[in-house]
């Protein structure tokens, strides 16, 4: 049961992205991150949320800001992930960019890993960003939150990707 | 129709410290026009020459940017026109080429024959539009694009250019890009 496991506070991940000065939020709505996440991101007044119409926009964007100094995350869903995929190859991996991409993978069983989920979709997230040689950590609990923000700082001090794999639905107190 | 070589030279006759992003054949033209540091060049996932200079503009909002975009690369990223209208940087503009064709891959038609994108531009939420199929209708328009505030979005009826294959590299090259970042 999910409920018997650590929670994830959205508030714990948003105190994260302001540890790590993140500036924009770019996103298309997912429903694993919505209420959690997304929701209390829209009304934060330390926190420019720019909605888009399709992932893939995330990544110029992004990379524009970057120029500028600005730091971005793209908050999209898994299926947007893979939509993205040849803007994400040539952003984060041709280009090396500080690419920050926070994924929900929405419909992951809180018991399996995601390389063992009955979901299709899920289960190649991990084997994915392997072959496209981005690193990611995996946020499933308010404990992990901490990799976050040094991840970030990682990322634009070295330019190159990085991704956060949220495992399981973020809970607004 | 507009040859679109004469309009750039138009238009770099006007700019100074303007952020310019172009991709595919129009950076191939622009760039023969006028090579500066501050040319930004978006190639390797086309339609996302937009997107780049909106974050551009957003993350320097005194410099205005201008984005040299083709049809075709719209087509591929049509959802931009909203974004765009619903952040509505003051210092942007977003001049899309049309000729129908898809010069860099081989002078196949797009399917845009019938869309104007003008008035997609408007319906979008981008108030001001302009559709110009002048040489000195786009020279006339120049002064308004680099003083007035945005977002403004420009379509340009221009003649087919050259086709064939064309090299992109050294237009995205590392070291462009560092120069880039310098120059800003």
């Amino acid at each position: 049961m999910e409920a018997a496991q650590a929670p994830l506070h959205g508030e714990a991940i948003i105190d994260a992205l302001k540890q790590a000065r993140v500036d924009y939020v770019l996103s298309v709505p997912d429903l694993h991150t919505s209420s959690g996440l997304l929701k209390p991101i829209a009304s934060d007044p330390d926190l420019k949320l720019i909605r888009v119409c399709k992932e893939d926009e995330t990544l110029g964007i992004s990379a524009g800001l970057s120029y500028g100094d600005k730091r971005a995350l793209i908050l999209i869903q898994y299926t947007g992930f893979l939509y993205a995929m040849n803007a994400i190859r040539a952003m984060a991996c041709d280009h090396s960019m500080p690419i920050c991409l926070m994924i929900g993978l929405l419909g992951k069983e809180p018991d399996k890993a995601s390389r063992d989920s009955a979901r299709f979709g899920v289960r190649i997230i991990e084997p994915m960003l392997d072959v496209l040689g981005i690193a990611y950590h995996r946020i499933a609990e308010d404990a992990d939150v901490a990799q976050i923000a040094p991840a970030i700082d990682a990322a634009y001090a070295q330019s190159k990707p990085i991704a956060f794999l949220i495992e399981r639905r973020p809970v607004h107190a | 129709m507009i040859d679109r070589k004469q309009a750039w030279a138009k238009l770099a006759a006007h700019i100074s410290d303007e952020i310019v992003v172009a991709t595919y054949s129009s950076a191939t033209d622009w760039i023969a026009t006028v090579d500066r540091p501050l040319n930004y060049f978006s190639f390797g996932a086309m339609g996302l020459a937009s997107s780049h200079g909106l974050g551009l503009a957003l993350a320097r909002p005194e410099r205005r940017v201008i984005v040299l975009d083709g049809d075709g690369s719209l087509l591929m990223n049509l959802g931009t026109l909203v974004t765009i209208g619903a952040v509505a940087p003051k210092n942007f503009v977003h001049m899309v080429v049309r000729n129908e064709t898809y010069e860099a891959n081989g002078g196949h038609p797009t399917p845009g024959a019938k869309a104007h994108f003008a008035a997609l531009a408007r319906e979008a939420g981008i108030a001001k539009t302009h559709r110009i199929d002048t040489l000195d209708g786009f020279e006339a328009l120049i002064p308004s694009l680099l003083k007035d505030d945005g977002p403004i979005f420009v379509e340009l009826i221009v003649e087919q250019g050259e086709l064939g294959p064309r090299s992109y590299k050294d237009m995205y090259s590392k070291v462009r890009r560092t120069a880039f970042r310098a120059a800003l």
